[in-house]
């Protein structure tokens, strides 16, 4: 974890957004993320994401449940303690898919929430830094990264002329640490030494 | 301009004139404020029902079963009936927030964020039933398939008994994860723009860090898209495994094919009934009537009356089949002791609440009216209540050795234990009306450029254009 420079744009409407996230990846700025209230469709693309796997993730949580349950239960059935239940076959498929479907569904649900927790780094007692209390309300929020070739001054020139309304510096935290929202973490930015000293 | 939007001809998800703070001050502002007196008088009735039901429960386990009017012919009675009326319930929400996003469609996002809270306690209800009815409530735990020291006996996965524990399991499960990853953003929302310590504090715990970051947003999106599509299936699968318990019987009346598609229409069908209740209640309330507008309790009402007809034609089918099988045990079942006999009053409160009266939402007047949508909606919960109780008790007071023919009757613990679940379905929902938003706040921004009043009213020009000349203009327009 490290804390960086970065020059925020908030901007108001999501359609001077779009073109503005086009024109400073045009410019060369480095966007460190966009953050909105609600999902923006294609601002991923435009921002040159690339498509989340976490589907391919659920199919195979899914198909691991489903092999459990119908191994797990014909391994029952047919060699840990073979009952005879009035006279059916000790291998009854048809009677353990609605179990398997069950698994299947759960496997995959519980499997793809904690992946999509992991990978957004998402938990009770995680913190992250907010660049505008707005952004979860009706801001959409862009931040730039300030590395040693960009001069900060020009980048906020530049947010301006593509439409930002707020725009300031800020020093910030890129990862997650524990803490909470009640109380302002000064200490973990300090914990880096500035960029510029 | 904003070029994707819906047609004027749809009337809008959200009235009056709104922008993205609006929806946000509109749907979080109750959260924040103190909760009304109607708030805490329904509170403690709720508390004082739960605290009744605790008390019945607490007897039946006390004393046993037998404290129960159940015996010998009518082993399952209102508790069971109760399970499956409360599950059916659960339905309705998995429905509208999963069935309907795979189905495009735009209202359900103002009623999904409720419906599925509904669902959740919905199903915490209904558990109560089959565990308590267990007698033995300690060993509950020997459901489960786990290494045990009898043998290891395993449990028996032929059952369909298992299969229910299983799937309501199932469904409780992936509908609380499907219902949380959805308030994230949402507490996020609540959690930022609080003014107080200890609500920064919870909200902060509750909504995970989320930070509305691009990247998280499109995981999040395709998560629920798949979420979706897990519990659209998931959701028919429920009811279809409910019915099992007692189409795989030998029991006149319950041994049908028909069970499965004819449970999982009644489910939806009380579901919709049962959300069309809370939330006339809830936007009333909470003065949510531009997001849960007419439009939706339309929309809902065209759902209970397309489903009340599914329900009445499978009661009509059960009743021809019952005579052209030619099976005189089904004929007795359904001629003499359901439509008549000492139980035939229940089959016809069933069938006129389940079948006659939602026949009154074929008029749009009526289904565009909030005090016959809220009336039909508890005649609905009553019949569909009634459904389960036919097919429960009917069939099981008249059975094959006439010697046993009884009449059933609750007795005072099984009644405490009803209200106690109405106790614990309602003070959760109270619950979650004050400290949770009830209505999808990021959903409705995301939909609010295509379909809020004001942002429609604007494309009125556009759409009275000549198309030619539209496409002129747009063609310049860059």
């Amino acid at each position: 974890m490290a804390a960086k420079n970065f020059v925020v744009g908030c901007f108001d409407d999501e359609a001077v957004l779009f073109p503005a996230v086009k024109k400073v990846r045009a410019a060369g700025y480095k966007i460190h993320d966009v953050y909105t209230p609600f999902p923006v469709h294609g601002l991923d693309h435009a921002m040159g994401l690339r498509e989340t796997s976490l589907h391919t993730a659920g199919f195979i949580y899914g198909i691991t449940g489903t092999t459990t349950a119908l191994s797990f239960m014909s391994w029952v059935f047919t060699t840990d303690w073979p009952l005879n239940i009035g006279g059916k076959p000790h291998f009854p498929l048809p009677a353990f898919i609605p179990i398997t479907f069950e698994l299947t569904v759960l496997f995959s649900a519980i499997g793809m929430v904690y992946t999509f927790c992991y990978l957004c780094q998402l938990a009770p007692g995680v913190k992250k830094h907010v660049f505008h209390p707005r952004q979860t309300d009706d801001k959409f929020v862009m931040a730039i990264e300030v590395t040693g070739k960009s001069n900060a001054e020009e980048i906020k020139s530049f947010l301006a002329s593509v439409g930002a309304q707020e725009i300031n510096e800020q020093r910030a935290e890129t990862g997650w640490w524990y803490g909470r929202f009640d109380k302002d973490d000064t200490l973990i930015n300090e914990r880096v030494t500035p960029l510029n000293a | 301009m904003h070029l994707k939007y819906e047609s004027t001809l749809r009337e809008p998800l959200v009235n009056g004139v709104k922008d993205y703070h609006k929806v946000t001050e509109d749907i979080i502002s109750p959260i924040e404020a103190k909760p009304g007196k109607l708030w805490y008088v329904g509170f403690f009735i709720s508390l004082t029902l739960l605290a009744f039901g605790a008390f019945s429960v607490t007897w039946e386990v006390y004393y046993g079963t037998g404290v129960w009017n159940l015996n010998k012919t009518v082993g399952w009675g209102w508790d069971i009936t109760n399970f499956v009326w409360w599950v059916g319930i659960g339905h309705a929400g998995t429905l509208i927030s999963a069935i309907l996003l795979l189905f495009r469609q735009g209202w359900r996002t103002g009623v999904n964020r409720a419906a599925e809270a509904m669902t959740i306690f919905a199903v915490m209800c209904a558990g109560q039933f089959p565990i308590f009815h267990m007698g033995r409530v300690w060993m509950a735990f020997f459901v489960l398939p786990y290494p045990n020291t009898r043998g290891p006996l395993w449990v028996n996965f032929n059952s369909p008994l298992l299969w229910d524990v299983f799937a309501i399991s199932t469904y409780f499960t992936v509908s609380l994860l499907f219902w949380y990853t959805g308030l994230i953003p949402d507490f996020a929302t609540v959690r930022d723009r609080a003014k107080t310590k200890l609500r920064k504090l919870l909200y902060g715990v509750a909504s995970f860090g989320w930070t509305g970051s691009t990247k998280h947003w499109q995981r999040h999106e395709s998560l629920s898209l798949v979420l979706a599509g897990l519990s659209t299936p998931l959701v028919l699968s429920v009811h279809t495994i409910v019915s099992f318990d007692f189409a795989t019987s030998v029991i006149p009346g319950w041994h049908t094919t028909i069970f499965p598609p004819y449970f999982v229409a009644g489910a939806i069908f009380s579901g919709f009934a049962m959300v069309n209740t809370l939330l006339i209640i809830t936007r009333k309330i909470l003065h949510l009537e531009d997001y849960i507008t007419i439009g939706h309790l339309d929309a809902m009402n065209r759902v209970i009356v397309l489903t009340g007809s599914i329900v009445g034609c499978a009661y009509l089918t059960e009743l021809f089949m019952a005579w052209y099988s030619g099976s005189q045990y089904e004929f007795a079942e359904f001629y003499k002791y359901r439509a008549a006999g000492p139980l035939g009053w229940s089959y016809w409160i069933m069938m006129t609440c389940n079948v006659i009266t939602p026949q009154v939402f074929w008029f749009r007047k009526m289904r565009r009216s909030v005090m016959v949508s809220f009336i039909m909606s508890i005649i609905v919960n009553i019949g569909m209540w009634f459904e389960r109780f036919v097919i429960i008790c009917t069939s099981l007071y008249r059975d094959y050795l006439p010697s046993s023919w009884v009449y059933y009757r609750p007795a005072w613990p099984e009644v405490g234990f009803y209200l106690g679940t109405f106790g614990l379905f309602f003070t959760c929902y109270f619950l979650f009306a004050k400290y949770f938003p009830v209505i999808a706040v990021a959903e409705i921004k995301h939909v609010l450029k295509t379909s809020g009043q004001n942002f429609k009213e604007k494309m009125t020009p556009y759409e009275e254009q000549d198309a030619e000349k539209f496409a002129h203009d747009q063609a310049h327009a860059h």
